[in-house]
C-alpha cells in the first residue's frame, strides 16, 4: 500500500542560550491514508516539532517528510501555505479559532482560502459536531468543547488529505474529551483522510490505529493496533 | 494681455469665416460714412485719414535688389479702424477715448527669411496717426512721410523706415508719375452685392535705401508700391478672403488683380490695367482668370503660391513662382504676402497677398 | 469542484479575515482612523494654507510690472503723458500705467482702499503679467459687451477678482462708486487678477483719479532699448530708470513664515501618528492568534503581510479622505488670519479664501497612507517575520515593551546628542534650527516613559505596603500602553509651554519697542515734493511743534538681500529714545558726521556685522560707505534697514522721495495737530497718522500673526488628548485581569475607577511637570535659533509661570477626560466580567 505521508531520518535541533537543542535526532515512519496515528511522549519530547514540520509549519534540519509524494521540506514558504491550505488541516491544542469570524466563518474559513467552499458539507459538518445552533454566535459565546469541535470541523471542512492534532483534547474534561474523539475518528474514517495525532494521553492513542512513541527525539517504541 | 485674443476678438469675431477675413465682411454700423461711386478722389487731401469711414490703409510693398543682385521684398503697412463711429461717442472721442484703432504691419523677405513685425496703437494722443498735407503718417518710430514737409511740398518723394526685432530699414521713394485711380475712378467694386471701396495705387516709386537683416546692413534699390484704400464694408457676407496681385510689366504697365472668394465658389475677379502716364482701365468682371498650380503647406495651412494668371482681352498668360514660398505673416491677424516673380507671355516681379487662408 | 484558489481569493479571504477584526472592535477602528484623519487634517490643513499663500505669491509675482524695468518721473509722483508719446516715437517699447488708490463709498461690505491700475492693452508687453482672461472665453466674444473694445472705450470696464468684487459688494456690471471723485466704470470678473486690485484703461483711470493727461509710470518691456536715444533727448519731462523689486523676494522673505506652519503642521501629523502606530501595535497583538491560525491554514507570510498592507492602505486612504476634508475646513478657518498676517508682515496679498487643488488631494492622501505605513511598520514586519509557533501572547509584547523601554533611555541620549550635533555637521540655518528642535521634542519624548517609571518607582517605594503600594506599582505596569499617549501629551504641551512663552517675550518686547521707535507723535507722507515743502514750512510755524523731521527712504540691494535706507537728521529724540542693541561710543555724533551708518539687526545678523565693521552698498550715483556705528532691532520687518545722516543719503541717492516726516512735539496732545492737519492739507487715513495710531495697528498686526500657531497648538493639544483617550479606550479590556484580582480582594468598582482615575491624573500631572522644562527649552531653541535664522532678530525670553500653571490643569483635565469613559464603562460592569477573568485564566 503506498504512503501517504512518509517520515525519513528526520532532525530538528533549537538555539538557546545553553547552545543547541536537539529536538529530534532522526525520526522515520510512514502513514497510508485513511490510516489514524498517535504519536505520545513526555513534554519536550519533539511531539509538537515533529507534527509542525509534518505540517509544514517549520523546517527540519534535516531529513525529508513527503505528502504524496512530494517533499515539504524543500518546497518553498510559497508553496508549503499552498500545500497546507489545500491538503493539511491542522487541529490546535489552543483551538486558534478566529475570534473576530462567527462560527459559520471560523468553520468555513481554510475552505474558502483554498477554495473549496462547500456549503453542504460545511453544513453537514456543523450538523454533526453539534454546531448547528451556534453557526451565528462568536467563538467566545461557545464551551471549550463546542470551540474545539469547530476547530476540528474548520480542519476537515477543505477536505484534507492529512489531518493534523496537536492535543486535540488537551483543554477539555473526559466526558467531552472522549465524545470529541469519537466524531473526529468517524468524520477522518468518512472523508478518507489520514491522521496523526500528538496525545500525552495513552488512553486516546489506544483508540488509534497506530502507535508512535517519542521519547528524547528519538522513536522509542512503535506498536500497531490490536 | 493676450493682445492677440483681444484683438481677435474686436476685430475677428468668432465667427470669422461667416464675416470675412478679419471681420472686414461684418454687417456695417450705422453712422459711418458710405462708399459711393460718385465720390471723387482729391489729392493731395485724400493721402490722409478718412475717420468717418470704418476701415483704411497704406499699404508700400517693394521688389528690391541688392549690389549682389540679391532679390528682396519689403512691407510697410498701417492700418486704421474705428471701434465705433467717430460720432457716436458723443463729446468724447478725444485722448485716450478716441475709438480709432491703429496697426503696423513691416516685414522684409529673402529667398530663405521672412521676418515680420507688428506694432499697435490708440488714436487721440498722438502715438500714431496720418496727416494728408504735408504728407506724414506714423505708429511710434515707424514712418511714411514726404521728405520735405512743408504745406506747399509734394507727395514724393517720400521717407519709409520701419523696424523689428531682428530687421529695419529705411528707403526713399520717388515718382514722377501721377497716382492712378483703381476700379472706375476710384471706386473699387469687391461683390456683386456692392461692397466697394474708395482705392488708388502708385505703382511707379522708384525706391533706394538700406536694408538690416539680423545686423547686417545692405544697400538695396527697386521699385515700390503703394496702395491706399478706405471703406466701410468692403467684403460682403459670404467672401472668405482674398488673392491680390501687383504686377509690373516693365517700365511703364503695371496690372493690379484681385479674386474675391466667395463661400459659394462664385469668386469675384477683377483687375486693372495700368499706365504710367496715370491711364488706369477696369478689366471688368470676370474677364481675368486665376488658376492655382502648386500649393505650400504653412502649419497646416495650404497655401496656394504658384499661379497661373490669364487676361485673354490683353493677350497675358503667365505663371508666378514666389521669392519665399514661406512669405507669411505671424501676425495678430495671419496672411500671406511677399515678392514674387513671373514668366510666360510677359515678365516681371511684383508682390501677392493671399488672406483668409 | 476542488479547483484549487487563486492567489486573489486567498487575498480576500485573507483580507475578509483580517478586517472582521475591526468590525467586532470599533473603538480600537475608531482610535485609527480618528488618529490618521486628524494627523491628515492638520497636515493637509497646514499645507493648504501653504499652497494659497503661495500661488498668490506666484500671482503677485507674475502681477503687473513687476519684473519689468520701469521709467519712474523724478521728484514727483506723476508725470504728463506727452512724455509718453515722445519715447514711443523714438522708438521705446514703453507702456503707459496710472496708478492709484481709490476707496468705495460706504455701501461696501469692506471699505480698505483698493488698488487702481489704469494700463494700455494695445502696448502691454506680454511680459507685463495681467492675466485678464475672462472667466469664459467662449462667452468673452464681444457680442455681450465684454471685450476689448468695451475696456478701452467709454464707459470701459473695471476688471477685477472675484475676491475684489465681494469686498465691495457688487457683482458684475454694477458701478462702483467711490468715497469721492466719479464712479468706476462697470465691474467685469477677471479671476487671476490679484485681489484689491482694479484694472482699468489708462484713460479711464484718470478720469477716476482725476488726472487728466497724468502716467505714473512707463514699463519698459522686454527687448532691449540699445541703440535709442535717452530719454532726456527725448523729452523735457525728468524720467529715470529703476529696476523692479526682485520678484521673487515674496517667496524669499515669506519662507520663514511658512516654514513655521509647515513645522507645526508635522508635529501635528507626528503627534497623529503615535495614536495611529498605538492602535495599529495594539490591533497587532490582538490579532496575533488570527495570524498564526491563518499561517496554520496555508496564508503564505508573504501574502500574510501584503494582506495587512493592504488592509493599512485602504484604512489609510478612508481615514485620508476624511482627514483631507477636515483639513479644508481647518485652512478655511485659519485662512483669514494666514491672509492678515502675510499682508501686514510682507505686503502680500492672500485671497481669503480657499481654492482646491486636485495636487493637495493627492499630497495628503499619499501623507496619510505613508503615515499609516509608517506607523505600521513595524507590526508589518513583525506579522511578516512573525514565528508560527511561539507561544508568544500579550504577557510577551508587554515584557517587549518593557524591554524596549529601558533601551529608550539610550535611545534618547543618543537622539538628544545627534540634535546637539547637528551645527557640526555643517547643516546651518534654518533647517538645521529645526533639524535640532525635533531631536529635542524626540528626545524628550523617548525620555518620557524611563524619567516616569523613575518618579512612579519612587512613589511606590515611599508609598506604604498595601493599597497604596499597590496603585503606584499597578501605575507602572500601565505606562508601557499609555506611553505612547502620553509621549504625545508631552509634545503638545511643551510646545505650547515653548511657543507660548516665545509669543509671550515677542508681545513684551515687541510692545516695549513700539514705545521708544515710534517717539516722534505724528507720522505723515505727502503727495510730492511741493506739497511736503508746504507742510513742513505749515508745521514748523507752530508753537507746539518741536521738530519736523524727515524720514526718507531709498531702495537698495545688498548682497541679493533688499534693504531700505534711511536718511534722518540729528534730534534729541534718536539720542535719548532710539534703543540701540549694539553700539559704538559717540555713535550719533559719528552719523550725523555722515562716517557711520545704524544697520538692523536682522541685515547685520545676515551679513554677519558688528559695530566698528565698514560697510559698502550701491546707492544711484556713487557707492555709499560707512562704519557700523550702531544695530538696532526691527522687529516684524523682513527687509533689512540701514539709517544714515540724511546728507549721507542725498548725496548717494539724489532723487530719493522727499515725501515722509515724523513730527516731535513739546509735549503737547498730538490729536489737534492732526486734525489741523487733515483740515488743511486733505490728508486721509493712509498718509497721516499719530503714534497711537500706529502702535495700534501694528499691535493688531503682530496679534493676527500668532492667532495661526495658537490655534495649531490648540488643534496639537486636541491630538494629544484623543491620544489619550484612544490609548485609555483600547487598554481598558487588557486592563481587567489587574483589577479583578484586587476588586476580588474586597475594593469596590466605584473605588477602583477613582484609583484609576487618580493613576491616570499623576502620569498626566508628572507628564505636565516634565513639559516645563521641555517647553523652556523649545522656548529657547525657538528664541535664540529658529527665530534668528528665520527673522534674524533676538529676544529676551520671559517666562509665564501662571501659563505653566494653566496647562497643568489643561493637561490633567484632558487625562481626566479621556480616562472618563473607560472608568464610566468599569464602573457599570457587570461583576460577572471580573469574574470571568478568573474562568478564563490559564
Amino acid at each position: 500500500m503506498s504512503q501517504l505521508l512518509s517520515v525519513e531520518t528526520l532532525s530538528k535541533s533549537y538555539p538557546t542560550p545553553g547552545g543547541r537543542l536537539h529536538v529530534l535526532g532522526g525520526v522515520s515512519f510512514s502513514l497510508a491514508p485513511g490510516r489514524m496515528l498517535a504519536l505520545t511522549g513526555e513534554s519536550g519530547s519533539g511531539k509538537s516539532t515533529l507534527l509542525h514540520l509534518v505540517g509544514g509549519l517549520d523546517r527540519p534540519d534535516s531529513g525529508s517528510v513527503r505528502l504524496a509524494g512530494t517533499e515539504i521540506a524543500a518546497l518553498p514558504e510559497r508553496a508549503r501555505a499552498r500545500l497546507r491550505r489545500e491538503r493539511i488541516g491542522i487541529v490546535f491544542q489552543q483551538f486558534n479559532l478566529v475570534p473576530s469570524l462567527s462560527v459559520a466563518d471560523n468553520l468555513s474559513l481554510q475552505a474558502r482560502l483554498a477554495g473549496r467552499h462547500d456549503p453542504a458539507w460545511e453544513a453537514e459538518l456543523a450538523e454533526r459536531l453539534g454546531l448547528g445552533e451556534t453557526l451565528a454566535r462568536y467563538p467566545e459565546q461557545l464551551s471549550g468543547g463546542q470551540q474545539q469541535r469547530l476547530a476540528i470541523g474548520r480542519a476537515l471542512a477543505a477536505r484534507p488529505a492529512l489531518l493534523l492534532a496537536d492535543e486535540p483534547t488537551g483543554n477539555l474534561d473526559e466526558h467531552t474529551a472522549g465524545a470529541v474523539m469519537a466524531l473526529t475518528r468517524a468524520l477522518v474514517t468518512e472523508t478518507g483522510a489520514a491522521l496523526l495525532m500528538v496525545t500525552h494521553s495513552m488512553a486516546l492513542a489506544a483508540t488509534l490505529d497506530e502507535r508512535l512513541h517519542l521519547s528524547g527525539g528519538q522513536l522509542s517504541h512503535r506498536a500497531a493496533a490490536a | 494681455m493676450r493682445l492677440l485674443a483681444a484683438l481677435a476678438l474686436v476685430l475677428a469675431a468668432p465667427a470669422a469665416l461667416a464675416q470675412g477675413y478679419a471681420g472686414l465682411g461684418a454687417e456695417p454700423q450705422e453712422g459711418y460714412a458710405e462708399v459711393r461711386p460718385d465720390r471723387e478722389i482729391r489729392f493731395p487731401e485724400d493721402h490722409g485719414p478718412h475717420p468717418e469711414f470704418r476701415i483704411e490703409w497704406w499699404y508700400v510693398t517693394a521688389n528690391l535688389e541688392d549690389a549682389e543682385g540679391r532679390a528682396y521684398g519689403l512691407q510697410w503697412t498701417l492700418f486704421r479702424s474705428a471701434l465705433r463711429p467717430a460720432s457716436s461717442t458723443g463729446g468724447g472721442g478725444e485722448g485716450w477715448a478716441s475709438p480709432q484703432f491703429w496697426m503696423a504691419h513691416a516685414a522684409v523677405t529673402s529667398a530663405d527669411q521672412h521676418l515680420s513685425a507688428e506694432r499697435f496703437a490708440r488714436g487721440g494722443i498722438g502715438q500714431a496717426g496720418v496727416a494728408g498735407v504735408p504728407f506724414s503718417a506714423h505708429l511710434d518710430d515707424w514712418r511714411f512721410e514726404s521728405t520735405t514737409p512743408a504745406p506747399d511740398a509734394p507727395f514724393a518723394p517720400l521717407h519709409l523706415s520701419a523696424r523689428g526685432e531682428d530687421f529695419a530699414y529705411d528707403l526713399t521713394l520717388a515718382t514722377d508719375a501721377p497716382p492712378v485711380l483703381q476700379g472706375e475712378a476710384g471706386y473699387s467694386v469687391k461683390s456683386d452685392l456692392g461692397q466697394a471701396s474708395h482705392y488708388y495705387s502708385q505703382p511707379f516709386f522708384e525706391a533706394e535705401g538700406t536694408l538690416v537683416i539680423e545686423g547686417r546692413e545692405r544697400e538695396v534699390r527697386g521699385r515700390a508700391w503703394m496702395d491706399r484704400e478706405w471703406s466701410t464694408q468692403p467684403l460682403a457676407p459670404g467672401q472668405s478672403g482674398w488673392d491680390w496681385f501687383a504686377l509690373r510689366f516693365g517700365d511703364d504697365t503695371a496690372v493690379m488683380l484681385y479674386r474675391l472668394r466667395q463661400d459659394d465658389g462664385n469668386h469675384y475677379l477683377t483687375g486693372n490695367w495700368i499706365g504710367r502716364d496715370g491711364r488706369s482701365e477696369s478689366l471688368g468682371r470676370n474677364t481675368v482668370s486665376m488658376t492655382p498650380l502648386e500649393r505650400t503647406d504653412i502649419d497646416g495651412r495650404a497655401v496656394p503660391t504658384h499661379w497661373r494668371i490669364e487676361i485673354p482681352s490683353r493677350d497675358v498668360t503667365i505663371e508666378t513662382v514666389p521669392l519665399n514660398a514661406q512669405s507669411w505673416m505671424d501676425t495678430s491677424f495671419e496672411y500671406w504676402e511677399g515678392p514674387i516673380r513671373f514668366a510666360g507671355s510677359h515678365e516681371g516681379v511684383g508682390y501677392l497677398e493671399m488672406t483668409g487662408y | 469542484m476542488s479547483r484549487p484558489a487563486s492567489p486573489a481569493g486567498v487575498l480576500r479571504w485573507t483580507l475578509a479575515t483580517l478586517l472582521s477584526h475591526w468590525w467586532r472592535s470599533p473603538i480600537q477602528l475608531a482610535a485609527l482612523v480618528v488618529g490618521l484623519s486628524v494627523a491628515t487634517a492638520l497636515w493637509s490643513g497646514v499645507q493648504a494654507l501653504n499652497a494659497e499663500a503661495r500661488a498668490s505669491y506666484d500671482r503677485a509675482a507674475e502681477a503687473f510690472g513687476s519684473r519689468l524695468p520701469r521709467l519712474e518721473p523724478v521728484g514727483a509722483s506723476r508725470f504728463d503723458q506727452s512724455a509718453y508719446v515722445a519715447l514711443r516715437r523714438a522708438g521705446w517699447p514703453v507702456t503707459p500705467v496710472l496708478e492709484g488708490t481709490v476707496s468705495p463709498d460706504h455701501a461696501a461690505p469692506d471699505p480698505a482702499p483698493l488698488r487702481l491700475i489704469g494700463i494700455d492693452p494695445l502696448t502691454m508687453p506680454a511680459g507685463a503679467g495681467l492675466v485678464l482672461d475672462a472667466p469664459d472665453a467662449a462667452e468673452d466674444d464681444g457680442e455681450n459687451g465684454d471685450g476689448f473694445a468695451e475696456f478701452i472705450l467709454p464707459p470701459h470696464r473695471t476688471y477685477a477678482a472675484a475676491e475684489t468684487m465681494r469686498a465691495l459688494g457688487l457683482g458684475e456690471g454694477a458701478v462702483p462708486r467711490l468715497a469721492d471723485g466719479p464712479a468706476l466704470p462697470p465691474l467685469s470678473l477677471r479671476p487671476r487678477l490679484s485681489p484689491g486690485l482694479l484694472v482699468v484703461d489708462v484713460g479711464a483711470a484718470q478720469t477716476v483719479l482725476q488726472a487728466p493727461d497724468a502716467l505714473s509710470y512707463l514699463l519698459i518691456a522686454p527687448g532691449g532699448t540699445a541703440g535709442l536715444a535717452a530719454p532726456k533727448d527725448v523729452t523735457d519731462i525728468p524720467l529715470r530708470r529703476s529696476q523692479p523689486e526682485g520678484a521673487g523676494d515674496l517667496d524669499r522673505l515669506t519662507e520663514s513664515f511658512h516654514m513655521n506652519l509647515t513645522a507645526f503642521g508635522l508635529l501635528a501629523f507626528l503627534v497623529g501618528l503615535f495614536i495611529v502606530n498605538a492602535a495599529i501595535g495594539l490591533a497587532f497583538e490582538q490579532r496575533r492568534t488570527m495570524f498564526r491560525t491563518l499561517r496554520a491554514t496555508g496564508v503564505s507570510a508573504g501574502m500574510l503581510a501584503g494582506a495587512l498592507g493592504l488592509e493599512m492602505v485602504v484604512l489609510a486612504l478612508g481615514a485620508g479622505l476624511l482627514g483631507l476634508v477636515g483639513g479644508y475646513g481647518v485652512a478655511a478657518a485659519l485662512l483669514p488670519d494666514v491672509a492678515a498676517s502675510l499682508r501686514g508682515l510682507y505686503g502680500a496679498d492672500v485671497p481669503g479664501s480657499l481654492g482646491l487643488r486636485p495636487g493637495w488631494w493627492a499630497a495628503g492622501l499619499a501623507m496619510s497612507v505613508a503615515g499609516a505605513m509608517l506607523a505600521a511598520g513595524q507590526s508589518l514586519w513583525r506579522a511578516y517575520t512573525m514565528p508560527l509557533l511561539a507561544a508568544a501572547g500579550p504577557q510577551a509584547w508587554a515584557e517587549a515593551q518593557r524591554r524596549w523601554l529601558r533601551r529608550q533611555g539610550l535611545v534618547a541620549l543618543g537622539v538628544a546628542l545627534v540634535a546637539l550635533a547637528l551645527p557640526l555637521t555643517g547643516l546651518s540655518g534654518l533647517m538645521a534650527g529645526f533639524g535640532q528642535l525635533a531631536g529635542l521634542l524626540l528626545a524628550a519624548a523617548l525620555l518620557l516613559p524611563v524619567l516616569l517609571a523613575g518618579l512612579l518607582g519612587a512613589a511606590e517605594r515611599l508609598a506604604a505596603p498595601g493599597l497604596g503600594r499597590w496603585f503606584w506599582a499597578d501605575s507602572r505596569q500601565q505606562l508601557p500602553g499609555l506611553s505612547l499617549a502620553l509621549m504625545a501629551l508631552l509634545l503638545a504641551l511643551g510646545v505650547n509651554i515653548g511657543v507660548g512663552t516665545m509669543v509671550g517675550s515677542f508681545r513684551a518686547t515687541f510692545t516695549h519697542w513700539l514705545d521708544d521707535r515710534l517717539a516722534a507723535e505724528v507720522y505723515f507722507r505727502a503727495a510730492d515734493t511741493a506739497e511736503a515743502r508746504r507742510m513742513t514750512d505749515w508745521l514748523e510755524a507752530r508753537d507746539e511743534v518741536a521738530a519736523v523731521l524727515p524720514n526718507w527712504r531709498a531702495e537698495a540691494r545688498l548682497e541679493g538681500w533688499p534693504v531700505d535706507v534711511y536718511g534722518f537728521t540729528d534730534d534729541p529724540l534718536y539720542r535719548t529714545r532710539w534703543p540701540l542693541l549694539a553700539e559704538l561710543p559717540q555713535v550719533w555724533d559719528r552719523i550725523a558726521a555722515g562716517e557711520a551708518a545704524l544697520v538692523s539687526e536682522q541685515l547685520a545678523y545676515r551679513l554677519d556685522l558688528a559695530p566698528g565693521e565698514r560697510i559698502a552698498l550701491p546707492g544711484a550715483e556713487g557707492r555709499l560707505e560707512a562704519v557700523v556705528g550702531g544695530i538696532y532691532a526691527d522687529y516684524g520687518n523682513p527687509k533689512g534697514q540701514m539709517r544714515v545722516d540724511l546728507a549721507l543719503l542725498l548725496q548717494h541717492w539724489p532723487d530719493v522721495e522727499q515725501r515722509a516726516f515724523g513730527v516731535r512735539l513739546d509735549g503737547a496732545p498730538a490729536a489737534p495737530l492732526v486734525a489741523d492737519m487733515r483740515e488743511t492739507f486733505g490728508l486721509g487715513e493712509d498718509r497721516l497718522r499719530d503714534n497711537e495710531t500706529l502702535k495700534a495697528l501694528s499691535l493688531r498686526i503682530f496679534e493676527r500673526t500668532f492667532v495661526v500657531t495658537g490655534a495649531l497648538n490648540t488643534l496639537t493639544l486636541g491630538v494629544a488628548g484623543i491620544a489619550l483617550l484612544t490609548s485609555l479606550v483600547t487598554l481598558s479590556g487588557l486592563r481587567l485581569p489587574s483589577l479583578a484580582p484586587v476588586w476580588a480582594l474586597g475594593v469596590t468598582r466605584r473605588s477602583l475607577g477613582l484609583m484609576e482615575l487618580g493613576k491616570m491624573l499623576a502620569l498626566a500631572l508628572f507628564t505636565g511637570l516634565i513639559a516645563i522644562p521641555l517647553g523652556l527649552g523649545i522656548a529657547w531653541m525657538l528664541v535664540a535659533v529658529i527665530n534668528v535664522e528665520a527673522f534674524g532678530w533676538r529676544l529676551p525670553l520671559t517666562l509665564f509661570p501662571l501659563d505653566w500653571a494653566r496647562l497643568l490643569a489643561l493637561a490633567v483635565l484632558t487625562a481626566g477626560l479621556a480616562a472618563a469613559l473607560p472608568l464610566w464603562r468599569l464602573a457599570r460592569m457587570a461583576p460577572a466580567r471580573l469574574v470571568a477573568v478568573f474562568a478564563s485564566a490559564r
